[in-house]
Formats: C-alpha cells, structure tokens, sequence
C-alpha cells in the first residue's frame, strides 16, 4: 500500500475500474441482505486465501456538492480518520495495522468508500470500527484546521503540479456547465479555505447513515455466520434523512468546446470528450465495446494507428465512464510524443473516429473486444478488493449488484452495426470538448541542476 | 491500485512496487516455515536440463494461469556510458521475434483477453504472460516465443528507443521523478544504480542495435532464469509445457559479475532544482544495505516506525497529521543484490521547505538517538508478519514473490 492515505479517486481512476464491469459467474455470488435500517450488505464467500476485504460505501461525492462548497465530500473522508470517544484520533489505522491489516479510503464524483484488508480472523474488529465511526465522529476544529493543510497539499500535488492532472480538470469544468461535475473531486483553493466544521457536520449528518450506505465484505468468510455480527453492530444505528438521489440534467450540448492551458511542461497532452449515457442506456453496452475496440491492448486501432504507425503518441486512450450515477463522458487522451505535431495528434485521433462512423469493425475486431471483456471479468475476481469495489460501485451509483450479473450477456450481443450507429450518435464535433495542454518553456533560465555542493540544508 | 494510464502514474506506481517488494520478503522470510506453509503455498520446485529453475504453485480457485519469467539481469549490467540497455532489450521482446511481427504478437494476446507484461530493473528482469486457463497453451508459446527469439527488427529498435526517449522527457513533467533521479545520481555515484533504468536521454540515444543483441545474448539463457507459474493446473501439466516449450533453448555461460558495491557518500550534498511549481518535492538520504546484510530485519523494522508504516508512522505523524506540511510522506529502505539507499520523500508548499527538512531530520535524530518504545516495537512487529497473507492474495503477487524468494536464495 502506498504513503498516500486518503486518497480520493482521480477521475482516470474512476474510468479504469469501468472496462472490467463484468459479471461474477466465475465466482460465488454474493448473499445480499437489506438490514432493518436499510442498510445493504453484500457477503462474498472466497475461500481462497486466509485474508478479506471489508468496504463500507456511502452514496455520496463530488455531485451532492454545491457551488461553493467543491470537495467538501473528500474533505470529510479526510475528517473520518479523525477518532470517535470510543476510538481517538490515530487508533483507527493503528488498531487495523496492529492486526496486520491495512486501511485507507477515496472518494470519487459519485461515493465515497472506506476499506480494511485484513486476515479474515480480524473482520469483526474492522465492521465494529466502520459502525462506531457511521455516526460517532468527533468534528474537532483544530484538527480540521490542520487536515485542511493536508488536503490543499494534495491539491498542489494531484492538479497544480501535475500538467496532466489539470488539464482533466479543466476539461470537466467545460463540459458540464450546470451539473456538479463540473468541479473537480478534491475541490477548489477557494471553496476547500471557505469550507466550515458546520458544514461538514451538515454533510456528514445528512449522508452518513445505515440507509445511505453499502457494506460490502469479500474473502475467506462464511455469510452465515457473519450476518448475525452485521446485525448486532449496524442494526442499532437508526436510520437517517432519505438525501435527495437525483439531480437535474446537464443541458445538451449544442457545438464543439474548445480551450487551451499554457503551464511550464515538457510534453502536450490532447483529450478530447464526448458526453454520453450511463449504465442506464442500451447504447452503453455498444459504447464499451467501442472503448475496447479503439484503446485495449497493443492491438487496438489508438495504439496501432498513432503510437505504431504515426509515431507521434507516447500513448493514447479511450476511456468510457458507464459506471456513474450520472451520464458522463466518453474521452479520448494522447500524450504527444516530442517533435511530432499537436494538430497532427488531434487529426489522428478524429480519422479514427470517422473511420468508425463510415464503417462497422470487423468480426474479429469484436470477437476480441468481447473475448478481452469476457476475459478481464475472470481476472477482476483474482483481488478480493477489486471484486468487492465492483459490488460496491454498482450498488453506489444506482444500477445494483444484479445489473452486473445481466453485463456480460448484453456485451455478447453487441453488433458491429451498433457499434457504427453510438459512435455516429455520440463521437460528433457538437458533442465535444476539446482541451490541449501546450508547454511553456520555464520562466527563469533553464532548470539545469545547480552542481552538487557540500552544506547544510 | 488507483492506477493512471499517464506516464507520471506509471513511475509512481513502478515506485511503490519496488518499496512493497521490499517488504514482501521480509515477512516472507520472517515467517517462512510457519506462513508459507499455513498457507499452503509452496511451490514445486524442479531445475529442467537446461538449468532453467522452475517453481509451480497450483491454485484452483479460478481459471487463471500466471505465468512469470525472470531474468537474473537488468539495468547494474548496462555497458558503461549506455544506461538503459536492458530497459530496452525488454521493451523490444515483445516487438518482434523469429516467427511473428510485432502486431501479430499483439492481435494473439489481445485476442484470448490475455496479457504480456515485461520489465527491466536494477537487479532483474520479468516477463510475465496472464491467460485463461483454456488457453495457457498459447500463452506457453507466446511466452517462450518473445524470450527465446527475439528479432530485434531495426524499425522496431528505432521506433522503441525514440519512444523510450519521449516517455524520459515526459518524466521530466514529474517533479518526484526529478528529485529521485537527481537523488540516485547523488547516492551511487560511478556506480550503475545511479541512472534510471530507462536510461537518460544522452545514453539512449548512444545505445546501437548491436549493443542491445550482445546483451540479449550475454545475459538471456535459461541457467539465468526462474520461471514461476501460478494457477489452475497441476504440476504434471506445468512440466510438460514448459519442457515443450522451454526445452529447446540451449544453456549458455553467465556472465562473471563483477559490479562493485556503490561507495559510501564521503559529505553532505545539496541539490536544487528550480521549477515553475507550487511545491517543493524533497528527496533526503543516503546510503542503504543489501538484501543479505544481516541487520536487515532490524533495519525494517526501524524504516517501519520511522517512516515505512504509514499512518502509524512517526513521519506521517509529525509531518502530516501535527503539521500539516505534507499529504504523503514516506520513508524507503530499498534492499537490493548490492547495497541500495536509503530516502525519505515528501512534497510540501514552496515556503514551507525549510520546516519540513527540519522536522524529517528531526525525526531521524531522535531514532537514532533513543531505542524506540516497546510498544511501536511490538506493534511494527506485528504488522510486519500479520500482514504476510495480504501479501499474497492474488496470483499475479504470488507468482511475483515466489520468484523473488528464489532469486534472493531466500529458501522455500
């Protein structure tokens, strides 16, 4: 596990888990239990090895924000680690690794997630932990004061300083005008240094209840006798405020965005997205393949046509968001290789797409996209914590558990004429956000090391 | 785990692979006649005639094989004045071989959803192909295809070492990697480990194609390798294919090593790189141990209080947690064949530099001043060998510490 604790998902992260959106038929279904309070809690038996993941998900991220207020939700995840009266601030992660475990959690636009992998002979200490801090948190202001230094640092470090990492930023904040995925996860400067104890008590009143929240527990336990655990430690937390679930839609975009973002870095970057449906729309079964078609493996057509051919991408991708609460986009990024052109990469990547839009794949380009989604649905399940974040996704974003199971047969029957028809009805210039990142030389000389002298620091 | 396809994530991610390493075989060690077999995971193991060792492990759970090879060389043995050669003997294996083109290797993988992933590093190399077990045939032949003859095409050499040259410029956009390679340059003088093992724009661009046979050549045989496989089939299978597939290639003389211990850094030294940023990215350190140095427990152990332990750390503690100063901090104790390093990393606002350098000396004095409380003691223990399973919980990982157990003579 990396120094990093708390981190919240970067939004190619949240894109990543989405190709392996499969169904479980490899593995043990999981036993699925709604307690009195109207918790969900998923149990998967895998007997495998002698450890479990336990993960507990609220619905709740960056899109239960509102204007002002950006990374709120991040912010209260950092705050989760700061002690209960039962459990004091650092006890929480000593305790788990005390016992051999490890812990941390993340929050994305649409959950926020925290997990313990543990031997499976400790689960009980890390549900009873999970059950304290539902409702038990202390919001003390120093700390936050503090922890508010932690989290701009991690700002600095994730977008300020991360070319790439702003420039994805900036791409959202363009192609959503009116829905909150329009600010970035971990917020602004200005929102994160206006942000009040009141308002994370707000928010953690408002989201942070059994009826809000997904338990998810995979590994070498036994539902059965488990459940009863659960029970005696959840079912006493009475049930909270029904939050509302839905939010208004983004307006349809009417004409291609456009924008530019000049900062001292070595190499373009291009991205290129498309706002298309969820998980909730037929097409996203066509849009998934489409994905797998243009951007898996050394042989899909991005990599072939404008790392191997065109030489002028160190990489390129596709990327398509279905799992989310709310329609999302469909993006394209090309690190442009030195020397070769900005303007040639983003033609490059539009020949791609017309080539779609004027012809179907063929029938070995599909076969193999769903042999490779077939194929990463088996070895999704190799990681305890991948299959339980799988379950916990799907129950966060609204599709459920069950929908995942349907995933696969849907993806068989994808034809290649669907495939022509989303990338026609989605992949369109009025439908699109451009954003490209176009270094600057330094500011001061050029930034040679100075040579190494003797002295202090 | 929360991976970005970008260049910057994949050297973050090659980094915290290399420090979890580190520890994945100290617990294995720790507790080898007790977890390795409560866990029931040791391997059959077996030298072919050809000297290639071999280690299987059967695992039923799913229908997933992991085949993994490992290659006793990696960029400690790149030609003087030519870092990055085994980086790119590497990346080139799988870009063409004797009997299929680059793409056709591509299009064989992609097809059976599989992958093939190779990479050099200091000490080693890996080759590593994941397949459903309906095809672990073709991954067998795919495997040993792309390590027993490779073609090295010209075009592909050309396009790869440019490529290989974009992805170092486009680290230069990482302010960590920056700082690491200034740092490495600092700690390993004249010796190898002082370059990144992709190399540095200057000595890649002196690489030849000749250069990247004669190592292919010197240092690829099958007395120089560990193949591990992992997964759902017996070991009477595993045998079979891996004499069919692997029973051809002809055993070879090593190579005498003769790389010397990096020296010891005689005085102190600082190195300012000025960037447009809104952080400073500090590296401090100096000199580590090797592998088989005996006070290596002991020195985990500590490097987990002081700053390896996460949360429970004194760094994080002092530097995030009271202070504020940083969202990560980390110390590493990176163990290799020769003596590596020691560093601890962090990032913190511009004008709060000086007070983070102070408060991570700080904490280094006070360890080194006063033993630690028994119960930090008792509790790094305890998380060193109770976290031994997680270490282990999926095939890709077990393969990947099986052939490390061997590589560093550990024992089963």
């Amino acid at each position: 596990m990396n120094s990093r604790h708390h981190r919240h998902l970067s939004v190619f992260s949240i894109l990543l888990s989405l190709c392996l959106w499969a169904g479980t038929s490899h593995a043990a279904e999981p036993h699925e239990y709604l307690l009195s309070n109207g918790m969900k809690v998923l149990l998967v038996e895998v007997p495998k090895a002698p450890v479990a993941t336990v993960q507990v998900w609220y619905k709740v991220g960056s899109r239960n924000e509102v204007m002002g207020r950006a990374g709120l939700s991040h912010m209260l995840e950092h705050m989760m680690f700061k002690g209960t009266a039962k459990y004091p601030k650092g006890s929480f992660s000593r305790l788990i690794r005390k016992n051999g475990g490890v812990d941390n959690a993340f929050t994305s636009q649409d959950f926020t997630a925290y997990f313990e992998n543990l031997a499976a002979d400790r689960v009980e200490l890390a549900l009873e932990m999970e059950a304290d801090r539902m409702q038990g948190l202390i919001l003390d202001n120093s700390e936050f004061q503090t922890e508010r230094e932690v989290v701009k640092e991690e700002r600095r470090l994730r977008t300020e300083d991360d070319p790439q990492g702003a420039l994805v930023e900036a791409l959202f904040a363009q192609a959503y005008l009116s829905h909150p995925y329009h600010w970035p996860v971990i917020g602004w400067f200005a929102d994160l240094d206006a942000m009040s104890l009141e308002d994370l008590q707000r928010h953690y009143d408002t989201y942070y209840s059994p009826n809000n929240a997904t338990l998810v527990v995979v590994g070498d336990i036994k539902a059965d006798s488990l459940l009863p655990t659960i029970k005696h430690l959840f079912e006493p937390i009475p049930k909270g405020p029904s939050p509302k679930a839905t939010l208004a839609v983004e307006p349809e975009q009417r004409g291609e965005r456009r924008f530019l973002l000049k900062r001292e870095a070595q190499v373009p970057f291009v991205m290129l997205g498309f706002r298309v449906p969820n998980y909730s729309s037929d097409d996203s079964y066509a849009l998934d393949i489409l994905e797998s078609i243009l951007s898996h493996g050394k042989s899909s057509r991005l990599y072939q046509s404008l790392v191997y051919d065109q030489k002028n991408s160190l990489a390129v991708g596709a990327e398509y968001s279905l799992m989310q609460t709310d329609p999302s986009l469909f993006y394209f990024y090309a690190l442009v290789n030195p020397g070769a052109k900005v303007e040639a990469v983003e033609d490059a990547l539009y020949r791609e797409i017309t080539r779609l839009q004027n012809e179907p794949p063929t029938e070995l380009e599909l076969q193999r996209a769903k042999n490779q989604v077939e194929a990463a649905h088996v070895f999704e399940q190799d990681s305890n914590f991948r299959h339980a974040m799988l379950l916990g996704q799907s129950e966060s974003i609204g599709a459920g558990w069950r929908r995942v199971d349907q995933f696969l047969e849907r993806i068989r029957a994808v034809t290649a004429k669907d495939i022509q028809r989303v990338a026609k009805q989605y992949l369109n210039p009025d439908n699109r956000t451009v954003g490209i990142l176009i270094p600057q030389p330094p500011k001061a000389a050029e930034p040679q090391p100075t040579a190494a002298h003797a002295g202090k620091p | 785990m929360m991976a970005t396809p970008t260049a910057t994530g994949q050297f973050t991610r090659m980094r915290q692979w290399r420090s979890t390493c580190v520890l994945l075989l100290i617990t294995a060690v720790a507790s080898l006649t007790t977890s390795l077999h409560a866990a029931d995971i040791t391997p059959t193991k077996f030298t072919t005639p050809n000297g290639m060792t071999v280690l299987v492990l059967e695992q039923h759970f799913l229908p997933i094989v992991e085949i993994h090879a490992l290659v006793r060389t990696g960029s400690a043995y790149d030609p003087p004045d030519k870092a990055g050669v085994a980086n790119l003997v590497a990346s080139l294996l799988d870009e063409g071989t004797t009997n299929r083109s680059s793409k056709q290797l591509a299009e064989q993988f992609d097809f059976i959803g599989g992958s093939l992933e190779a990479k050099a590093g200091e000490d080693f190399t890996t080759a590593s192909a994941r397949v459903l077990k309906k095809d672990v045939d073709l991954g067998f032949t795919l495997l040993a295809d792309v390590l027993m003859h490779p073609a090295f095409p010209k075009h592909e050499f050309e396009r790869v070492r440019s490529q290989i040259q974009g992805e170092i410029a486009s680290d230069s956009d990482d302010p960590g990697h920056v700082a690491m390679k200034a740092f490495n340059q600092l700690v390993f003088h004249n010796h190898p480990y002082r370059w990144p093992v992709q190399g540095t724009e200057e000595t890649v661009g002196k690489i030849s194609l000749a250069d990247v046979q004669n190592f292919y050549a010197k240092e690829y045989l099958p007395n120089q390798m560990i193949l591990t496989i992992v997964g759902d089939l017996s070991v009477e299978q595993a045998t079979a294919l891996v004499q069919t597939h692997f029973g051809s290639w002809k055993k070879g003389n090593p190579q005498t090593r003769t790389t010397k211990k990096p020296a010891a850094v005689e005085k102190k030294a600082v190195q300012l790189i000025e960037k447009d940023l809104t952080q400073s990215t500090i590296v401090l350190g100096h000199g580590g141990i090797s592998r088989n140095n005996p006070d290596y427990y002991a020195v985990t152990v500590m490097n987990h209080i002081l700053g390896a332990g996460g949360f429970s750390s004194r760094l994080m503690d002092s530097i995030r947690d009271k202070q504020g100063l940083a969202y990560g901090i980390m110390s590493h104790y990176d163990a290799r064949m020769l003596p590596g390093s020691f560093w601890v990393n962090l990032q913190t606002r511009t004008e709060a530099t000086n007070q983070a350098i102070a408060g991570v000396l700080t904490e280094i004095k006070a360890i080194r001043d006063s033993p630690v409380s028994d119960q930090e003691l008792s509790e790094a223990k305890s998380f060193l060998m109770g976290s031994f399973p997680l270490r282990l919980d999926s095939t890709a990982k077990l393969a990947q510490v099986l052939a490390q157990v061997e590589y560093y003579g550990l024992g089963f």
